[in-house]
């Protein structure tokens, strides 16, 4: 369930890989962001959903919240850090 | 003041093989002049004709290159490492700079402009997600990494794993230098070539391993020998030259012309069990500052003919290929003004200072050398015949084969070393080796003719040199070819030397 209060610049699945692509994918596609845009990330729950949200924000992102679809899968939203 | 020498492999020709020895010394002059009392054979090969240490010998006191300390008056103390390591040498007493650059100006070698170019694929991430993860490689250093061209001059053991590991990170484009075909014997070690590539182009044999690797690397064959008139233009299209050639008139020509473009290179060289990294980039030191002259030839055995352990190339070519990685990504300490040497079976590992030579004939402020095409690198490497010389008699191996099989009266030399001799014995002959001739000549008949053999017949040729220096003066004829080139024609009957 998407929030719609959140301005989104880009969103990635990365519901069909595992560790450590969910990350590597993750990273590559917010660094492509300007500082401050926001990537949608659509992620499963269990090991995604815990080591995902803490390695963006080890390399200098926030993250700005976590919505449970319900489903097994979440969406996070992550706002890019500076360089 | 009791102290450790350590020497390099390719020196222990003239210590019995000992490749560390505990004395008692107070000054560098003082330890060298315990091991030549202790070795006489060693003043030949550490000292020129006037008594200075030979060009091509480093002296390190501890870390310290002798250069940037008081030269051979350098005074030790007790537990200091005195450590001999050929072919980095530099002028004598000449005062040296510290080199104080650590990497190129600007972190990596690739502009922003080159980096922001390249777009990583999806596929790509997955392959390449093990830089990615890293921090200090991470996108952009991985796009760098992409970026990067790289031409590798020599594809043996060395330039294989360099070539292999920068394919795999993802290279853009990789240079695969050689002119030389894949032998049997190369297999051991040069891993980048299969049974199925014997008598293949080295280069050929290397483009398609790589391409099997990872298709997104493109492959750029130079397979025409380098050369003074062509090495400018192969090295110009490149940001890093990585030198893992075998033999010094390469290693010149590569340097020279990689800081006459003001391009890094990554340098690596080996010997049975020991190995050597270093990078050479403008501001630090060069080939030339290390070794302003070659051995004279014969003195050191070259690669081929000493052997190499089939295990170091993966640990020296890994080196190399991660200063490579970190020249593109622009992170890390790079090896500039440092090198590492490895004695990978008496586990000597040692870090070392290189020491910039303000008076280098190619990198320093007034250089004699402004291009490659100048300069014969042959002759420089001692590879052509001195005119004002007394030329060396050769035999043919027929005309040898002949004398044998008709019981002339004939004497026959063995110079190999005792390894080259136990892997094709020579019956009949006397085995000396170089380093103990000039001892030993007595055991010449000077009214009989002496035929001197070796693998290549380069290092019978230093043999009958060495001993006219010593005054002998019977007949000395050299085999032609060396015994690669005779074993046909004097065994028939046996199987290809190896």
């Amino acid at each position: 369930m998407a929030d719609i209060n959140i301005e989104v610049t880009d969103t990635i699945d990365i519901t069909d890989v595992t560790c450590p692509i969910t990350f590597v994918k993750s990273k590559v596609a917010i660094e492509e962001l300007e500082e401050g845009e926001v990537l949608q990330i659509h992620l499963n729950s269990g090991e995604p959903l815990e080591n995902v949200p803490r390695s963006l924000a080890e390399e200098g992102h926030e993250v700005l919240k976590k919505v449970d679809n319900g489903d097994g899968t979440w969406e996070l939203y992550v706002k890019r850090g500076a360089d | 003041m009791e102290i450790m020498v350590y020497i390099a492999a390719s020196l222990r020709s003239f210590t019995d093989r000992v490749p560390r020895i505990e004395l008692s010394a107070k000054s560098v002059r003082e330890a060298l002049d315990v091991l030549t009392d202790r070795y006489p054979e060693a003043v030949k090969g550490f000292f020129d004709e006037t008594g200075d240490l030979r060009h091509f010998i480093s002296i390190y006191v501890n870390d310290r290159d002798i250069r940037s300390l008081k030269g051979i008056a350098t005074k030790l103390s007790d537990g200091d490492e005195l450590w001999l390591i050929p072919a980095i040498a530099g002028g004598a007493q000449k005062e040296g700079e510290e080199a104080p650059a650590k990497k190129p100006a600007g972190g990596s070698v690739i502009s922003a402009e080159r980096m922001k170019a390249v777009t990583i694929e999806e596929k790509q991430i997955e392959r390449y997600s093990n830089h990615l993860q890293l921090k200090e490689i991470s996108i952009k250093g991985q796009k760098r990494i992409m970026a990067g061209k790289v031409l590798i001059a020599g594809l043996g053991a060395l330039g294989g794993v360099v070539a292999e590991r920068l394919a795999a990170a993802g290279v853009g484009t990789i240079g695969l230098a050689d002119f030389d075909e894949v032998k049997l014997p190369n297999l051991q070690t040069q891993t980048i070539h299969s049974t199925r590539d014997i008598d293949r182009p080295k280069a050929s044999a290397a483009r398609d391993r790589l391409k099997k690797l990872n298709p997104y690397v493109s492959s750029v064959l130079h397979q025409e020998k380098l050369t003074g008139d062509n090495i400018e233009e192969v090295v110009e299209a490149y940001d890093l030259v990585v030198d893992a050639t075998d033999n010094f008139v390469s290693r010149y020509l590569v340097n020279d012309a990689c800081v006459l473009h003001g391009i890094p290179e990554v340098f690596g060289a080996m010997y049975q069990f020991e190995g050597f990294v270093t990078v050479f980039a403008p501001g630090g030191p060069c080939y030339r500052c290390l070794y302003p002259a070659p051995p004279p030839v014969g003195i050191v055995p070259t690669c081929a003919a000493a052997g190499v352990m089939n295990a170091l190339p993966a640990i020296i070519g890994g080196l190399m290929a991660t200063e490579v990685l970190k020249l593109l990504s622009g992170s890390g300490e790079v090896l500039i003004g440092r090198a590492i040497t490895l004695d990978a079976w008496n586990l000597q590992y040692h870090a070392v200072q290189t020491v910039k030579d303000s008076g280098c004939a190619v990198c320093s402020v007034h250089p004699v050398i402004s291009t490659a095409m100048d300069i014969d690198y042959e002759d420089f490497c001692g590879l052509k015949e001195n005119p004002e010389e007394e030329p060396i008699a050769t035999i043919e191996p027929e005309e040898l084969a002949r004398r044998i099989a008709e019981e002339e009266p004939i004497t026959i030399i063995d110079v190999r070393e005792p390894h080259e001799r136990a892997i094709r014995k020579f019956p009949g002959t006397i085995a000396i080796p170089i380093g103990q001739l000039a001892r030993r000549q007595n055991e010449l008949d000077p009214d009989t003719d002496t035929v001197f053999v070796c693998r290549e017949g380069k290092r019978s040729i230093l043999a009958i040199r060495t001993l006219r220096e010593a005054g002998y003066e019977g007949p000395m004829f050299s085999l032609k070819g060396g015994l690669e080139a005779a074993a046909q024609i004097i065994f028939p009957n046996e199987g290809a030397w190896l």
